[in-house]
């Protein structure tokens, strides 16, 4: 099977296109917000909290910061970019292409990943100019940052297809991936927590990509980093198979 | 000649239980243009959706020039160019970004020539960098087709090109359809204008509750089923159609000023030299003498009504 790589691109650049129309919105606002905790956190309060693991409290929640924002930003944007043709019915034309549902999703998710991925290393510069970074393992680092970005661009597409109306779209960010992230071990080690809780939190797999990630940055982790990376491509495998049950079946997308 | 659509046997029942589609079979000969008519809600979107790949058959087999549309899809689709109903278009995407992202999707390497070339032809040249949400009903409807003719289709799909279209355009449009097909390209139509199809079209299909209930050659199916009025008017009117004509099987109008005689073109005698001739022997004189013929419109009425 050959893949039609120019209809990948295509669909890349075009969803590419949509990002770049809208800077204010789909770049600056997701910097500013996110380096607000920066400056609050690092520079104001920061110095009142105690260092974790001898890093300071405004490094500490760099890792997290940037998690929270991966995985906020894959899944709205990979969700609302397949979403939108499904309800303006422009979806007629990928389904009527000489492509297969392998080149939707190549075009798609590439295009939701590459862009979570430039907000990350955005923050991440942007963090630089607020607290005291330091990234032990720099390939790592990116290694876990792209992985997480096309993962969760992945189960935003999923949740795309899925959606039927638009408050389903905006729920699964706001009401799973936001409440998982905080309670994640961003802003806090789990090893603080009450026993009971640090149990019923190894249930929440952002803990793993939350762990992973800021042990990348400067060796401390809250859980093994083989399990984090193991749970991340874990979900990773899970996500493929439901794209792939969805391309099997045409689920919402054929009559 | 193969034909370069063949449908077989093809059903689709949609999730609700509604059977959209009854055991359907259809051949599309290359290069011609076939309009499918029928009314609302007969099944003709659903055929063209299948075959474009957008709804998938309950049962059956369709092959595009060879190419089956489920196992091999890739070349079947790669060589169709679909107009859908609806106007859906993106929003914020200028006119001419829509139509090169068209053909990108397609496979097809960018072609700004081909592209100016099409836009010019569909009259939209001039709103090529406007956003799509800032043009009219019959514009959209435009770029619509501009899209579909951006991966140069060799059959393409109209699926009520004209609605909402003003003569002007309509005119332009067909224009555009004409030099299609002259460059070898196979037109599928649909159109509730059956003057339209009568005009263009090659051969016509009449689809009825999922039921295609004809297949004709435009010009046989005129001649078939056509049928031939001739309209007597009469210098003074008259009560009931006298007796000695009882045997023309003529009617009277309303009013009583004119005599109609319908007889069949494809008979051998029409038999109005001798009606003519017994018109004159019984003393009714007459002013003018007119004929008409049934238009498509008017066969297209009758079959569907019979098919109820
Ligand atoms: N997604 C769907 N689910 C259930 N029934 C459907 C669906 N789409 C179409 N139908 C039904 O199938 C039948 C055929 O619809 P179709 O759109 O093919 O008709 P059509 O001939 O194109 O009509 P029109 O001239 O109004 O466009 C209709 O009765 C319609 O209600
Ligand atoms: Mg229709």
């Amino acid at each position: 099977m050959t893949l039609n790589l120019r209809a990948i691109r295509a669909i890349y650049l075009f969803e590419m296109a949509r990002t770049w129309r809208t800077p204010l919105q789909s770049i600056l606002s997701p910097v500013i917000s996110t380096s607000l905790y920066f400056v609050v956190f690092g520079s104001a309060i920061g110095s009142r909290i105690t260092e974790i693991d001898g890093v300071s409290y405004g490094a500490f929640i760099v890792p997290g910061l940037i998690m929270l924002l991966l995985l906020t930003q894959s899944v709205s944007n990979a969700s609302f970019g397949i979403y939108f043709p499904k309800f303006l019915g422009t979806i007629y034309e990928l389904l009527s292409a000489p492509i297969s549902f392998i080149e939707i999703v190549l075009g798609y998710v590439g295009a939701a990943a590459t862009k979570s991925i430039i907000l990350g290393l955005l923050i991440l510069a942007t963090a630089w100019l607020f607290v005291p970074l330091r990234i032990e393992h720099p390939v790592w680092m990116l290694a876990f940052l792209v992985l997480t970005a096309v993962t969760f661009s992945l189960f935003g597409f999923i949740i795309g297809i899925w959606a039927d109306g638009i408050e389903k779209l905006q729920t699964v960010p706001l009401l799973i991936i936001t409440p998982l992230t905080f309670l994640g071990g961003t802003f806090y080690s789990i090893g603080v927590l009450p026993p009971i809780w640090q149990t019923l939190t190894l249930f929440n797999p952002v803990v793993y990509l939350v762990s992973g990630f800021r042990w990348s940055f400067y060796g401390i982790a809250d859980v093994d980093v083989g399990i984090s990376l193991a749970v991340t491509l874990l979900f990773l495998a899970l996500c493929l198979v439901a794209v792939w049950w969805i391309f099997k079946t045409g689920y919402r997308l054929k009559n | 000649m193969q034909s370069i659509i063949s449908v077989a046997n093809l059903s689709k029942t949609y999730a609700s239980g509604f059977q959209a589609l009854k055991r359907i079979d259809l051949e599309i000969r290359r290069g011609e243009i076939f309009a499918l008519l029928g009314p609302n809600g007969a099944g003709k979107t659903t055929l063209i959706g299948i075959i474009c790949g957008i709804v998938t058959p309950s049962e059956g087999r369709v092959l595009v020039d060879g190419h089956d549309i489920v196992t091999d899809y890739r070349a079947a689709r790669s060589m169709i160019g679909l107009v859908p109903q609806e106007l859906t278009t993106d929003a914020f995407e200028t006119v001419w970004a829509t139509v090169t992202f068209s053909r990108g999707l397609f496979g097809k390497p960018a072609d700004p020539t081909h592209i100016t070339k099409i836009l010019k032809e569909l009259s939209l040249w001039d709103k090529k960098d406007s956003k799509i949400m800032t043009l009219s009903g019959g514009m959209k409807r435009r770029v619509l087709i501009a899209k579909a003719l951006s991966h140069q289709p060799q059959i393409l799909f109209l699926d009520e090109p004209t609605a909402g279209v003003d003569v002007e355009l309509r005119k332009d449009m067909w224009q555009v359809v004409r030099s299609l097909r002259d460059s070898g390209v196979t037109i599928i139509l649909t159109t509730h204008y059956i003057a339209e199809a009568e005009d263009m079209a090659d051969r016509i299909g009449v689809i009825n509750n999922g039921d295609i209930i004809l297949v004709e050659d435009k010009v046989e199916l005129m001649r078939k089923l056509g049928t031939k009025q001739l309209t007597i008017e009469l210098q003074k009117q008259l009560d009931a159609v006298p007796d000695a004509l009882a045997a023309h099987r003529l009617t009277l109008s309303a009013d009583g000023g004119n005599l109609v005689y319908t007889y069949d073109t494809q008979s051998e005698r029409t038999g109005i030299t001798a009606l003519l001739a017994e018109l004159n022997h019984a003393g009714i004189r007459f002013r003018d003498l007119h004929t008409t013929q049934s238009s498509l419109e008017d066969i297209f009425v009758d079959l569907v009504r019979q098919d109820r």
